[in-house]
């Protein structure tokens, strides 16, 4: 990934307004109108001409008939972060009409639905009205499909006003409806309608348009939360059970989607694999918990709510040493918060979950890419440590579309830890004195040895528990039992700091000031980085990818005067994290938080910063 | 019936090579006298008469009295004692490694009907085959003495008071929630609850045993169905039940005709219900209903087979899950090859 120029934003001077290949456009539809179908549309015919685009979706939690937008941001330079300015807008929707205006670039244009009524507007702004209703009547369409069928008008409207390559919408909307030849056509038609009559009836007043490059080959278009099922299912997934909720179910989704096509016998048609929709969190986890223990590679995905409730589980699987994977898509909390905006606002509550003393190892991807490695890494790391892992992603992360990389097949063999079947067990037992404990530390690396249920083999019980326990898993309330093994589950995970992914590194400027972030701020952090290199600002810039630290990580904070810990929260959960564990450097850290539940900006990210350092001097 | 005969000063050893010691746990810590001894004991006999391989059996609780008992009985079986309610999750996800084990569960009425009544009832409506007791006495034991949510309305307890609210019925509630087998004994009653055990563990599906367990110590008054003597006087069996094995059918020649209903289970083996002083189908629905509720109503303590159902699809049917013990899969079984992500990714837009 680190070498994609596309996908790193390497190598990218200043922010001049370019009406080519360099704009946003947002769309301002109705909550379940179908307009996802023609935003996605659009966003995967720019891809598919070659031209960096990324999308962004502010939805409400709602089904029908609220306001809704879509930002596509083409950017020719790479960039993907979400921009704070809409050059184009595409107004379907009276109820957000002012709003829509006010966020609209002055020197911008304006598509409109000519039903809608205007409020007053920059005279600077190039307007197009549309006549949506009238030409959605034309098509004879039946009334429940009008809605749909007018936001593919705009799509025919927009390509023919941006140049759009029409070639390219079909292959997009090919793609969409997965080779239904009707449905395909149809929607063709009304888009080639619609694109002839702007030729017809609009004149091009605007300088906005696009033109084709070759900056997305190889390239593909994932959502995060699939990207992490595939992931999983790559890294030989075999129980997930789950419960609805909002950034998450489309992870478990897609694991209902793509497991029948990798996972069952060929011989018998039988699956090897299972995917159950819990009662709720608190039985998701416990399903989770029980397959981990019982040897199958085991997650469940859920979001900030759906943690809380599992923390006890939680607690219990870290204690009984069971490995487990838990994806958590943040959303914006406390409460139910804002359950369709995003936040990396579940870092120190992932750090401390659970009552007494525990720890777990966190992994945090930053990229569609990431997801998928982090998909099938995160069982390794939790067979092998036997512990749980939470996977911090988020809304941004996994429901936006987003370029990638193609998927990379894993580059390590499984790895299932320390596991003794039958045989294995035999030996065992012969080379250690006669004897094997569940929780008995044999090789002082903290791991004990496992047996699963199953396992035929006379000794190979135990009964596993979150009661205290000795090194043969025999219940305990012995003082020196109880204390010894707590540590000993402490100095194993301790071993895993430097096993976790590293963080990735962008040191080539030898400045003394640092900027540190995680996960989803990566993308605006990266533009940050260039705007205050154009200013004259040079930094350096760690971006962690697990928790606990490495090494490195420590020596970033040590070899920097001062270091941004930017991240999209109001506590500065990663700014706390990183104080805690390496305080040695904790007053260089400055924090630089912001949540109004929309993903970070680089320009409010390079402003914060560039207004500190002026400060400083 | 199944043991071999003994030989005087030995222990007689069973069909699959096993002494009944080779069943047994470790010794008890719960109070002398405590019901869920009595029924650890029969979970022992009925494993040992059923020439059960311990290391075929997997065996699950939550939290509280009954939950510390699955460490009484089966040392050589797998267990995890998992959270407060949360045993039916835990021992879900678990049967999923390897779909041949024996999945026993011991709960309480603390356990199950209160803070896992959900957990309880989406277990049941999942149809895991799975024994699922629960050790019923109307009280919190472990915590000394609170009224649980089995206790009767206007039972007095020393600390508590007046217990205020009317009684969750365990087996009503496993009925209404669609139990493919639903069972009720009292634990002074070790026979029936042996034969109950038995045909649990035969049947391929969710069984559900509330097993009237007094508490001794808290709970033990009187006058209240969860005592001993007011159990005992209360008991009205439905039928005397005999748990017949497979290669044992010879036996039910042993039943006078016209007088017995036979259940046949999964894996052959049959259950054989004599009639007591009137007539029960426990394969209808609609009359376990109107026998609890006519049992709630007088307050009479009905034991037996209530329900059973043994041809409702398991959820390893609905899962079409391979024969195969799903942990015992190679990691080429369970990675899709190389060839398979570049076609994937050939499919990615």
């Amino acid at each position: 990934m680190q070498s994609n120029p596309i996908l790193s934003g390497v190598g990218l001077k200043g922010y001049p307004e370019d009406p080519v290949n360099d704009f946003s456009i947002t769309f301002s539809t109705v909550n379940g109108s179908g307009s996802a179908t023609a935003n996605t549309t659009i966003l995967r015919a720019l891809f598919k001409m070659g031209i960096p685009v990324s999308g962004k979706n502010i939805f409400p939690s709602n089904i029908q008939g609220l306001p809704t937008w879509y930002t596509i941001r083409i950017s020719k330079k790479g960039y993907t972060a979400r921009i704070e300015r809409d050059d184009i807008v595409v107004a379907m929707n009276q109820a957000s009409i002012e709003d829509d205006i006010r966020y609209l670039n002055p020197k911008g244009v304006l598509f409109y639905s000519d039903d809608i009524a205007l409020p007053p507007f920059p005279g600077t702004v190039v307007t197009y009205p549309m006549p949506i209703k009238s030409m959605a009547k034309e098509t004879e369409a039946p009334a429940g499909l009008r809605d749909y069928i007018s936001n593919m008008i705009y799509v025919g409207i927009l390509a023919k006003m941006l140049d759009i390559q029409m070639a390219k919408i079909r292959l997009a909307v090919e793609y969409h409806f997965q080779g239904k030849e009707k449905a395909i056509q149809s929607n063709m038609e009304i888009i080639q309608n619609a694109f002839v009559w702007a030729e017809k009836n609009l004149e091009k007043k605007d300088p906005f348009r696009v033109e084709p490059m070759d900056l997305t080959n190889k390239l593909i278009m994932s959502d995060g939360n699939t990207a992490a099922a595939l992931g999983a299912i790559f890294g030989g997934v075999q129980f997930s059970a789950w419960y609805p909720i909002t950034p998450a179910s489309t992870l478990a989704e897609s694991l209902n989607e793509y497991l029948p096509q990798y996972r069952k016998e060929p011989e018998t048609g039988k699956a090897t694999y299972v995917v159950v929709q819990a009662e709720d969190e608190l039985a998701a986890i416990g399903m989770t918990i029980g397959a981990g223990w019982a040897g199958l590679r085991s997650m469940t995905s859920t979001s900030g709510p759906g943690l809380s409730l599992m923390a006890e589980y939680m607690g219990l699987a870290y204690y009984a040493e069971v490995p487990v994977v838990v994806w958590d898509v943040q959303r914006v909390g406390p409460s139910t918060g804002l359950p369709t905006r995003t936040a990396q606002g579940d870092l120190t509550f992932s750090y401390f979950l659970g009552h007494g003393d525990t720890q777990y190892l966190i992994l945090i991807p930053g990229s569609v890419d990431e997801c998928f490695e982090f998909g099938w890494k995160a069982f390794d790391i939790a067979e092998r440590y036997q512990t749980p892992v939470i996977v911090l992603s988020d809304l941004d992360l996994g429901m936006n579309q987003w370029m990638a990389g193609q998927f990379v097949y894993p580059n390590k063999p499984i790895d299932r830890g320390k596991v003794l079947w039958e045989e294995d067990l035999k030996e065992h037992i012969t080379k250690h004195d006669g004897k094997w404990g569940r929780y008995l530390d044999i090789d002082g690396d903290g791991i004990p040895y496992r047996t699963i249920p199953g396992n035929q083999h006379p000794l190979s019980a135990y009964f596993a528990r979150g009661t205290g326990h000795d090194d043969f898993g025999q219940y305990s309330e012995d003082a020196k039992v109880w204390e010894e093994g707590l540590n000993r589950i402490s100095s194993k995970l301790e071993k895993a700091r430097e096993y976790l992914p590293k963080p990735e590194m962008n040191r080539t400027s030898a400045s003394a000031i640092g900027i540190l972030s995680s996960g989803s701020a990566h993308p605006a952090v990266k533009e940050a980085i260039d705007i205050l290199k154009s200013d004259g600002i040079s930094t350096d810039y760690m971006r962690v990818r697990a928790i606990p630290f490495s090494n490195e990580v420590r020596k970033f904070l040590h070899d920097h005067d001062r270091v941004y810990v930017v991240e999209l929260n109001r506590d500065g959960q990663l700014h706390q994290i990183l104080s805690l564990e390496i305080p040695a450097e904790a007053q260089k850290l400055i924090k630089t938080t912001h949540i109004d539940g929309l993903p970070l900006t680089a320009k409010w990210i390079s402003g914060k910063i560039r207004s500190n350092e002026e400060t400083i001097k | 019936m199944s043991e071999s005969p003994a030989v005087p000063g030995k222990q007689a050893i069973n069909d699959v090579g096993m002494l009944r010691s080779d069943y047994k746990g470790a010794p008890s810590t719960l109070c002398q006298g405590c019901g869920h001894n009595s029924i650890a004991a029969q979970i022992v006999a009925a494993c040992y008469e059923m020439n059960l391989i311990p290391e075929k059996v997997i065996k699950f609780s939550g939290i509280g009295c009954s939950s510390k008992s699955p460490f009484y009985f089966l040392s050589r079986s797998f267990g995890f004692n998992g959270l407060h309610g949360r045993m039916p999750s835990l021992a879900l996800g678990a049967a999923f490694g390897d779909t041949t084990m024996r999945v026993i569960g011991v709960s309480g009425d603390g356990d199950s009907a209160s803070i896992g009544m959900g957990q309880f009832k989406h277990l049941v409506r999942r149809n895991l085959p799975m024994t699922y007791i629960i050790e019923n006495n109307g009280v919190y034991g472990l915590t000394k003495g609170q009224f649980s949510a089995t206790a009767e309305k206007d039972l007095f307890l020393k600390r508590q008071g007046t217990n205020p609210y009317l009684p969750i019925d365990i087996c009503m509630e496993a009925l209404v929630a669609n139990a493919s087998f639903v069972g009720r004994s009292f634990a002074g009653d070790p026979k029936q609850v042996k034969e109950l055990i038995k045909s649990a563990l035969s049947h391929r599906g969710i069984a559900i045993l509330d097993i009237i367990s007094p508490c001794v110590t808290f709970h033990n008054q009187g006058g209240s169905v969860h005592s001993y003597v007011t159990g005992k006087e209360m008991e009205q069996p439905l039928h005397d039940i005999s748990y017949v094995p497979k290669r044992d059918e010879i036996m039910i020649g042993d039943f006078e005709e016209g007088t017995t209903q036979e259940v046949e289970l999964f894996d052959g083996s049959k259950i054989v219900l004599k009639k007591l002083e009137s007539e029960y189908n426990p394969r209808d629905r609609w009359q376990a209903m109107h026998m609890l509720e006519e049992a709630h109503r007088n307050n009479w303590l009905v034991t037996g087979l209530i329900y059973v159902d043994p041809d409702q699809p398991t959820i390893y049917d609905i899962y079409n899950i391979s024969g195969t013990a799903l942990n015992r899969l190679p990691p080429e079984k369970i990675r899709p090859p190389r060839s398979e992500l570049d076609r994937l990714n050939l499919t990615m837009f």
